[in-house]
């Protein structure tokens, strides 16, 4: 019944989380899969809870709705955790990522028992560092790509340099500094991944 | 050579438009048509047509501009949503009975109260009686198809009509989809050159726009716009099976999936058919004999051919993402009942309101629609003949 692989995509207006599902939606469509990356909007301000989603399957896809049964969340604002149910419908088998500088432990508490795969990425850390900035797409849009295996990491890589090569194609310092991002979310993940893999083998 | 992409319905449209290159476009901004001006700006500005644009106050200027520069002799188009098509209604009115074949990409959106920037068709559905040829579509390919058919259906010379070329608003004005594009040459040669026969900038042929009409002769000039709007239905056949032979990809004036042999029968517009073709794809696995009937293009109004399509189910859902505030129903299931009893088609037929200011329409609420219908057919089970799907309970 599902469409594929679906992504829920949790954030605030103006943090990128829509751009992060259309990038997300270019990068496997260069799979040769079928995509949709679309948002849900509230109302029209900064700092609004926003929500995404992201389809990717083999298959055409025809359905139109939103994603209630997503196999992955990612949370872009951790202080969303609060205030939205992130792991409603969200597959036991699935996973979840919360952007935030807490550990693993310290972030299980607020997913009001989800027993799926639970992984934090410090967004803004690793943005700061790389970029110089606070902008947790990037980041968050290389570790949905990690957690949800959508493509291996060269791939991406290579895919997402083109891609920002077009998006800032005026603004050409930025470019270095989210690849840089990019590389350093995969690694931050690398270990949490394998023992991942170990739990479930 | 058919080119892979992806993008949303938006950028789909726009695309099609810098394919097109028309001569004139008059926009004024608003959600979720916003980008479809922004991105042809853009390509102007980048010398990649040469349109020209024309930045005005309101839409109602909008489309005073899109008419004056069309009556001149220029290829027009303009694009908006909701509130911009409700200002526009005199000059859609005036664009029709004037026989201004001009385009107009609409990205639909509910009509305030309360506020709200989302999805449903009471913005197109409003204008229905404007004397507009309207066509809509399930998904950005078939939006961006749509619009390179709009300019040879409406610039036929037994047709000479405005057109609306409709998709849904963020649901798929947003959504970043696959696509196939055709090539540029394609698309030129499949639209041609205008080349109107009578027009203002013609000095060797002076001709009056929008002049007085006596009673005399007004009501004349009210049934041939009529006999226009009825010729479009062949002439939008006969575009769709020329595009085909350059896309591969056929249209009509509404889609049947899965009807030939159905008992049950969802009858829906824009992209909600997508949502109710995959909830009757899997039904059908489970041995449930449900159908369902995408319907293209709302004017001219198909009656005839959607009767004989649903003359052999035993129960049809139609599915207005639109309310009349009337007490008897939406538009296309005041329409489409009317066509049946006209037509003497006599099956049960329930009209569903769904989706208004972006509400979601889910495979679930399909497979409740068709479970209801089988109910009310096999078990007698008393139906609401006209209700509401997916209230909040």
């Amino acid at each position: 019944m599902s469409s594929g692989f679906e992504i829920r995509w949790h954030g605030r207006g103006g943090q990128g989380a829509k751009t992060a599902a259309l990038l997300l939606a270019d990068v496997a469509f260069q799979t040769g899969r079928y995509v949709q990356g679309f948002p849900e909007y509230g109302p029209e301000r900064m700092g609004a809870p926003i929500t995404a989603y992201n389809r990717i399957s083999d298959k055409k896809i025809r359905v139109h709705s939103n994603i209630y049964t997503p196999d992955l969340v990612v949370v872009v604002d951790e202080t969303l955790l609060h205030s939205v149910d992130v792991t409603a419908g969200l597959k036991q088998e699935g996973a979840i990522i919360v952007n935030t500088p807490k550990s693993r432990e310290e972030i299980l508490p607020l997913l009001g028992g989800y027993k799926g795969g639970v992984y934090t990425v410090d967004a803004r850390k690793i943005s700061v560092e790389a970029l110089g900035k606070n902008f947790p797409n990037s980041p968050m849009l290389a570790a949905a790509v990690a957690v949800g295996h959508i493509m291996e990491r060269e791939a991406f890589i290579a895919e997402m340099r083109a891609s920002y090569q077009h998006k800032f194609a005026k603004k050409p310092e930025v470019i270095e500094g989210n690849m840089k991002a990019l590389a350093m979310t995969f690694d931050a993940l690398e270990e949490a991944l394998k023992e991942n893999m170990r739990q479930s083998a | 050579m058919a080119i892979k992409d992806r993008m949303s319905g938006n950028e789909a449209v726009s695309y099609a438009i810098r394919q097109i290159n028309p001569d004139v476009m008059p926009a004024f901004p608003i959600t979720p048509s916003t980008e479809i001006p922004q991105m042809v700006s853009t390509y102007i500005a980048n010398g990649e047509i040469d349109t020209e644009f024309i930045p005005v106050e309101s839409e109602h200027s909008a489309m005073s501009a899109a008419i004056g520069a069309q009556a001149a002799g220029a290829r027009t188009l303009t694009a908006t949503s909701s509130a911009g098509l409700a200002l526009m209604w005199e000059e859609l009115l005036l664009a029709a009975s004037n026989r201004m074949p001009l385009a107009l990409a609409l990205v639909n959106r509910t009509l305030s109260g309360p506020i709200n920037i989302n999805c449903d068709h009471s913005d197109g559905m409003g204008a229905r009686d404007t004397g507009w040829i309207q066509i809509y579509a399930e998904n950005n390919q078939e939006a961006y198809d749509n619009f390179i058919q709009a300019y040879p259906i409406a610039e036929h010379e037994n047709v000479h009509l405005p057109i609306m070329i409709c998709q849904d608003g963020f649901i798929t004005s947003h959504a970043v989809e696959n696509i196939k594009l055709l090539e540029d040459h394609a698309v030129k040669e499949f639209v041609g050159e205008y080349r109107p026969e009578e027009y203002l900038l013609n000095p060797g042929k002076p001709i009056a726009v929008g002049p007085y009409s006596v009673t005399n002769y007004a009501m004349e000039a009210k049934k041939n716009q009529e006999i226009a709007l009825e010729n479009a239905k062949d002439v939008i056949l006969e575009v769709a099976k020329r595009f085909e032979r350059i896309s591969g990809r056929s249209y009509g004036l509404f889609e049947e999936y899965k009807t030939e042999d159905a008992d049950y029968i969802m009858l829906l517009i824009g992209s909600a058919a997508g949502t109710a073709k995959q909830a009757a794809h899997n039904m059908r696995k489970e041995g449930k004999k449900v159908g369902v009937i995408k319907l293209r293009v709302f004017r001219p109004f198909p009656a005839k051919e959607l009767s004989q399509a649903l003359k052999n189910c035993k129960a049809v859902a139609i599915m207005d993402r639109c309310e009349s505030y009337n007490g008897n129903g939406g538009p296309l299931g005041s329409e489409v009942t009317a066509g049946l009893f006209r037509n003497k088609v006599s099956v049960e037929a329930v009209n569903y309101i769904y989706g208004l200011a972006g509400r979601d329409f889910t495979v679930e609420d399909v497979y409740h629609i068709f479970e209801e219908l089988a109910d009310a057919v096999e078990n007698g089970k008393e139906t609401e003949q006209y209700q509401y799907i997916g209230l909040r309970k």
